[in-house]
């Protein structure tokens, strides 16, 4: 059991008034090890959110159980903080305000001396140094969002979870915001669990990709590794030669086969999930010798309509 | 066009202020000596009959007898003849024991039922009967159990004050944003704190929106109340002057039970602003 994060069997069921019950997803089994950056990527109702926040404890699951660390989790915890779309930052207080709201509930004991002082590292960290005083109406949408990753960061979590977290910004925000996270996330070795809509957002960040068939009765299609090297930059990202194949390959489920899945796939075992590692794209034109010998869990993109 | 909003809108104020005064005195000023009277008889029938006066204070005898009651409010000659400051003060000081009582009451039970799906469901026939009784209707019952007339005054404000704080309580603590909520409960903050630090902060501009109608509608019920209950307060001194045909003394009961509303709205104004925080 070497896995970080392992989620096994769950399912969400909702009752539907008079017509028994509607099933999110079922039998979905996904994991991660300690340290990797995962990026969930779906259309809205596959239930993205819903694993996050049973990853996160704030709902259950109805069948099935996660397991963190070695250990089932169990409602909410301080070793899992979660970065929410709406930064949800509380207006009454100002940003110092905020991080050491969370820095005082994890250290309950710590004076106040050292409550601030360890809140204010994070505020630095994030590059808000000098708005400390400020209050959350008084901050532009991009400085709320790095509150909000400084007060998720402060409690030093095992599990960084994050629902869309830049999905509220403007593109040039977005951009700084990924990187600061990118860098934050690669110097403290933060294992990270992250949700989007934006599948460049996801090649720069994540190590793993997990795609998401369409809702009701989602299932997790596929795992894409991240073919680009770790120390990949925003600069020249898009001129890697395996960058267009990761992105096509995700577009392409995303635009087709996310819908078509359940029909097209019939051999689907939702316990051992096609781990993919998109190759240079489209071999058909220069291949006289056969694609490179893979391991037999690992199928290239090119063969994928 | 001169001068700021402010200064325009005073002077629009003050001249409408002037108008009013002077209608005022006009319309209740002496028009002469009607006719010829026997001087001792004249004397018997008073300015009303002798000189046109008209029954209604004019503006004149009102200030020269608020300026009276101004410069000794604290005067007590027995049951019937209290100084204005001492009948007003024994209203503030039963709407402030009543409201308080509601405060203790109703936010520890608003912030119940708001976060207890339950306890609103089970709870709201109650109140929604409850809420729209007369407050002087409970009067009778109160003064049977209670036995005490004064007691009785007080419960009556507690029973009008404590609605609007209940349900607006209710409200802000159910309506708390859900993300504020998720944040302290991934932050795994016990229910207590959570209350306090969450909830409240986060609910109070609704529940002083409810403190301040409640304490508006106790300042409108008290001088009711005290009519009825009578011995002491505004609202005695009003119907006791009444009684005494004094209008001049009813105007300025009128005019102080005004300004002591305003002044208690304005306060609680300047709280609401304290705990109001820009999103």
């Amino acid at each position: 059991m070497s896995d970080f994060i392992s989620i096994e069997a769950i399912a969400k069921r909702y009752p539907v008034r008079g017509r028994g019950t509607t099933t999110v997803f079922e039998n979905l089994w996904l994991s991660m090890s300690r340290g990797e950056f995962g990026c969930i990527i779906g259309h809205s109702g596959c239930g993205k959110t819903t694993i996050l926040n049973i990853l996160a404890g704030l709902d259950r699951p109805s069948e099935g159980t996660v397991i963190v660390d070695g250990e089932a989790i169990d409602g909410t915890s301080l070793d899992r903080a979660v970065i929410f779309q709406s930064h949800a930052l509380f207006p009454w207080r100002t940003v110092l305000g905020n991080v050491a709201f969370a820095v005082s509930s994890k250290w309950p004991k710590w004076s106040a001396a050292k409550v601030r002082a360890h809140a204010q590292s994070f505020i630095d960290l994030v590059g808000l140094s000098g708005s400390e005083a400020k209050h959350p109406s008084e901050l532009s949408g991009g400085m709320k969002q790095r509150v909000g990753i400084a007060r998720a960061l402060s409690i030093t979590p095992k599990i960084l979870l994050m629902d869309e977290p830049f999905s509220a910004l403007d593109a040039l925000t977005r951009g700084t915001l990924q990187d600061e996270v990118r860098r934050i996330c690669l110097e403290t070795g933060q294992t990270t669990f992250m949700i989007t809509h934006d599948v460049d957002e996801a090649i720069y960040l994540a190590d793993k990709i997990f795609l998401m068939t369409n809702g009701p009765g989602a299932v997790l299609a596929e795992v894409v590794e991240n073919p680009l090297p770790k120390d990949r930059g925003r600069i020249d990202l898009h001129r890697h030669p395996l960058y267009y194949a990761t992105r096509n390959h995700i577009l392409d489920f995303l635009v087709t086969r996310s819908k078509s899945f359940a029909e097209t796939v019939t051999d689907h075992d939702p316990h051992h999930v096609p781990v993919i590692r998109p190759g240079i794209a489209e071999p058909t034109l220069l291949s006289l010798t056969p694609p490179p010998a893979a391991d037999a869990a690992v199928r290239t993109a090119g063969r994928h309509p | 066009m001169s001068g700021s909003l402010t200064l325009r809108a005073a002077i629009v104020s003050v001249a409408l202020f002037a108008v009013f005064v002077l209608g005022w005195h006009l319309a209740t000023r002496s028009s002469g000596a009607t006719s010829g009277m026997d001087p001792e008889y004249a004397k018997l029938m008073g300015a009303t009959a002798t000189q046109g006066k008209s029954a209604m204070p004019g503006p004149l005898d009102v200030a020269s007898k608020l300026w009276e009651h101004l410069s000794q409010p604290f005067y007590d000659k027995g049951p019937n003849d209290k100084g204005l400051g001492i009948q007003i003060g024994y209203s503030i000081g039963r709407v402030l024991v009543g409201y308080l009582l509601a405060v203790v009451v109703a936010i520890p039970l608003g912030f119940l039922i708001g976060m207890s799906p339950l306890m609103h469901k089970a709870l709201d026939p109650y109140i929604q009967i409850l809420k729209p009784i007369s407050p002087l209707a409970w009067m009778p019952l109160a003064l049977y159990t209670i036995k005490d007339s004064s007691i009785s005054a007080i419960f009556v404000i507690f029973i009008c004050a404590v609605w609007p704080m209940l349900i607006n309580t209710a409200f802000g603590v159910a309506s708390v944003r859900r993300e504020w909520i998720n944040v302290a409960r991934t932050l795994e903050v016990g229910t207590l704190r959570r209350a306090f630090t969450v909830v409240l902060p986060a609910a109070a501009p609704t529940i002083l929106t409810g403190m301040r109608i409640s304490i508006g509608i106790a300042w409108l019920v008290i001088v009711a109340a005290e009519m009825l209950v009578g011995g002491t307060g505004i609202g005695y001194f009003v119907w006791n002057e009444w009684n005494n045909l004094s209008i001049t003394n009813v105007i300025i009961a009128i005019l102080l039970i005004g300004v002591v509303g305003m002044f208690f709205d304005q306060l609680l104004a300047r709280v609401a602003r304290l705990v109001t925080f820009p999103e």
